[in-house]
């Protein structure tokens, strides 16, 4: 991901800025720093539960979340809801349920192991995995250098969207297009949704445009990657683990040919660890 | 196992004698792990032991993900999330096998300039070496399925490109293409056959790397110098060579140490690096993705594919003479299919004695140009079709580079054993291993260098 020695090493390049800004025709992305970037990087819980409300009050008009189940709401690592919590969030919303009214279908009041519902009212995307789905860092010359030292840039990509607008707009065939400078091509169908105290949060955290952009995409690289806790834990693990593991086997390596290699030759005065059967 | 002269498995206890009467298993896996191998192998030798883990290790993954997963159009995108989301452990599996997968690729790279370099696939090692080119082809076939699977947008426009590949095939081309699809278009019947074959070749290059472990425990291992083990005696076999077990089994154990640590930092750090964020959004067959690119694995080759665009003299010209026959994109698949069977013919396109690169002074720069060449065709492979460097067109330069690509099998190796002088190479694997480690306690030959920190006459391993 996004490891802030490297980062540091490459600026010093001077490689990242040409690199994030180099291609104009994919758009103007921020770098901004978010909580879960770096090896030890995790999701803040006081973060996602900002998120969460400005996707509930704004992004959930047109966009859905079909692959977030309400009870992951109480998943630790995550928004770390408690199960009442969870509950009484998930009672503001209806789903369609298939086996009701003699399996014709009928809506009613979603509960903690429903998904949430999809939302095609308008074509918009389902934003479950767009933090994943988009590249925020390109290059330079189809490298993959600027996204192994920024990172891939989902949730950079989707705050600098959601802060991109600059006022401009145009109608093209009958559909009107927004400036915005995150957007490959420069003109997008979504109007522009956040003007600046949006939401209120419990938490007294800022409600300016650039704040309330990036707290919704963590909250969306949340649901598009739950388990990333636990990812970074076992890649510790795992690293750690195998680290040692190779400093054993590399100083039983040296000791096992320290008996053939120099003055030592298997066969003469050295007993092998397993001769062949005589 | 045939060739170099060392002592056989003898069943001692009573249960092994017994075993051993019947069918003589003990002795044949003896055999195989204690076979002498040359004791002057390289860290350039370890790429068969990750390859051999990397294959497990993505037959233990798949299989756990094969448990979990749909193979239907409605559903294939969603059971993945499903595996991501809620199985037990399942992104950790997934990851691992996305990620096993570029492993899988960087292990049979290195494997495959290894073997260009010290010449392993020269007599008698050729069906050893086209084994593996048949292995790698069906690595190719396997990854390239597997990749269909999770019904993102590149893996419905990779499978349309590439399957469009057989489409390009003059006269039968469009009957095969819809044969491979079970239909008109990438669909349903596809993802099932793709699940059902992608399930099915991992064990084919099970069989075929255990034929091939077979071949070369019959020829013996190449080595550094390319010079090969005594076999006039037991005891002249025994100075070449040291048994797998215990010396190559932990050395190749460190490297696969700290190949994981590196293959888990990637998995636990950056797991979508390696992949193309268009594969997490579900395919959609009416929205074309803005630039389709193969996995970083395809891109040398995807690069000679496009190289051969119709304004090429070569291609005007076959296709003037095939009376309109052969087209651009015809000649495109051919060109990448030629790329990699022009390897297998390595054998007999070398017309050198000498194996190793070590010796051959000319032979080492055109080796070098060919690993440049591979990862320029890599660059040119990734960018789009339009894109320039230095004011010349991506094309252009894959062009270029796959003129040397062919040319180094089909001109510079058969000129070079003609043209080439050979420098003088070491008369025994021995001889070789003591001018690296100093010389034997018999006062064998040797420059008298050492390992730094290598002492003398202690530690024996016990």
């Amino acid at each position: 991901m996004m490891m802030k020695t490297l980062r540091r090493a490459a600026t010093i390049l001077a490689l990242s800025t040409p690199a994030a800004f180099a291609a104009g025709a994919a758009g103007y992305v921020t770098d901004y720093d978010f909580p879960f970037e770096g090896v030890f990087g995790t999701y803040d819980q006081n973060q996602l539960q900002r998120g969460l409300k400005v996707y509930t009050e704004v992004c959930s008009a047109c966009h859905g979340i079909r692959y977030v189940a309400f009870r992951n709401l109480t998943d630790p690592g995550g928004v770390g809801f408690t199960e009442a919590q969870a509950q009484a969030y998930t009672e503001q919303f209806e789903v369609f349920d298939t086996t009701l009214n003699d399996g014709m279908g009928d809506f009613r009041e979603a509960a903690l192991n429903d998904k949430f519902p999809a939302n095609n009212s308008v074509g918009a995307p389902d934003l479950s995995l767009m933090a994943k789905a988009r590249a925020g860092f390109h290059g330079p010359y189809s490298t993959g250098i600027s996204q192994l030292i920024n990172g891939m840039g989902g949730p950079e990509y989707i705050a600098s969207l959601l802060a991109g607008y600059t006022g401009e707009e145009q109608e093209v065939a009958g559909t009107v297009l927004y400036e915005n400078t995150a957007f490959p091509g420069g003109w997008i169908s979504m109007a522009p949704v956040l003007y600046g105290d949006d939401v209120v949060f419990d938490d007294g955290a800022p409600t300016d445009i650039e704040s309330t952009a990036q707290d919704v995409a963590a909250f969306l690289m949340w649901t598009a990657e739950p388990k990333l806790a636990n990812r970074k834990q076992m890649g510790l693990v795992a690293v750690l683990m195998l680290g040692i593991l190779a400093v054993l086997l590399y100083f039983t390596n040296k000791r096992l040919w320290a008996g053939v290699k120099g003055h030592q030759r298997y066969g003469t005065n050295v007993k092998p660890v397993k001769g062949p059967a005589e | 196992m045939a060739g170099i002269p060392h002592d056989h498995y003898e069943p001692k206890t009573t249960a092994e004698k017994w075993v051993e009467r019947r069918i003589p298993v003990i002795g044949l896996l003896y055999d195989t792990l204690m076979i002498p191998t040359p004791k002057n192998l390289n860290w350039m030798w370890i790429w068969g032991i990750i390859l051999t883990f990397t294959l497990v290790l993505q037959i233990v993954t798949g299989i756990i993900l094969a448990m979990h997963y749909t193979p239907h159009v409605d559903n294939a995108f969603a059971s993945v999330e499903h595996i991501m989301r809620d199985v037990n452990g399942g992104w950790a599996m997934r990851y691992i096998h996305q990620n096993g997968a570029s492993l899988f690729f960087v292990a049979v790279y290195a494997h495959i300039f290894r073997n260009l370099y010290y010449g392993s696939y020269k007599a008698p090692r050729e069906i050893t070496w086209i084994l593996g080119i048949l292995i790698y082809l069906l690595m190719m076939g396997t990854a390239f399925m597997g990749y269909v699977l999770p019904w993102g947008q590149m893996s419905f426009w990779g499978a349309t490109v590439i399957t469009g590949l057989f489409g390009a095939i003059p006269f039968v081309g469009e009957p095969i293409q819809t044969w491979l699809l079970g239909g008109p278009a990438v669909d349903n019947a596809t993802l099932n056959r793709f699940f059902s074959l992608h399930y099915l070749m991992p064990f084919m290059i099970l069989g075929l790397s255990i034929v091939k472990i077979w071949s070369f425990h019959s020829t013996g291992n190449n080595n550094p110098t390319g010079v090969e083990v005594r076999r006039t005696s037991k005891e002249e076999a025994q100075r070449d060579t040291l048994p797998f077990w215990p010396y190559f089994v932990i050395k190749d154990l460190f490297a696969l140490a700290i190949i994981l640590l590196v293959f888990f930092a990637i998995v636990g750090f950056m797991p979508n690096y390696l992949g193309h964020p268009d594969n997490y959004i579900e395919a959609n067959p009416l929205a074309t993705p803005a630039h389709i690119v193969p996995e970083w694995y395809f891109l040398p080759f995807y690069a000679i594919l496009r190289a051969f665009t119709s304004d090429v003299w070569l291609v005007i010209a076959l296709n003037w003479v095939s009376g309109g026959i052969i087209d651009a994109a015809f000649f495109g698949v051919v060109a990448m299919f030629a790329a990699i069977a022009v390897m297998a013919l390595a054998p007999w396109l070398d017309t050198s004695s000498v194996r190793s690169g070590r010796y051959r002074p000319m032979f080492k720069w055109w080796f070098w140009g060919l690993v440049f060449t591979f990862f320029m065709l890599m660059w040119f492979g990734a960018m789009a079709a339009d894109a320039t460097i230095l004011g010349v067109e991506a094309g252009t330069w894959s062009l270029i580079f796959t003129t040397y690509w062919f040319a180094y099998f089909l001109v510079i190796l058969p000129l070079l054993g003609v043209i080439e002088k050979p420098l003088a190479r070491p008369a025994t694997i021995e001889a070789d291993f003591a001018a690296h480690y100093g010389p034997g306690d018999d006062g064998s030959s040797g420059t008298g260098m050492r390992l730094p920190g290598e002492r003398g006459a202690t530690t024996p391993a016990e």
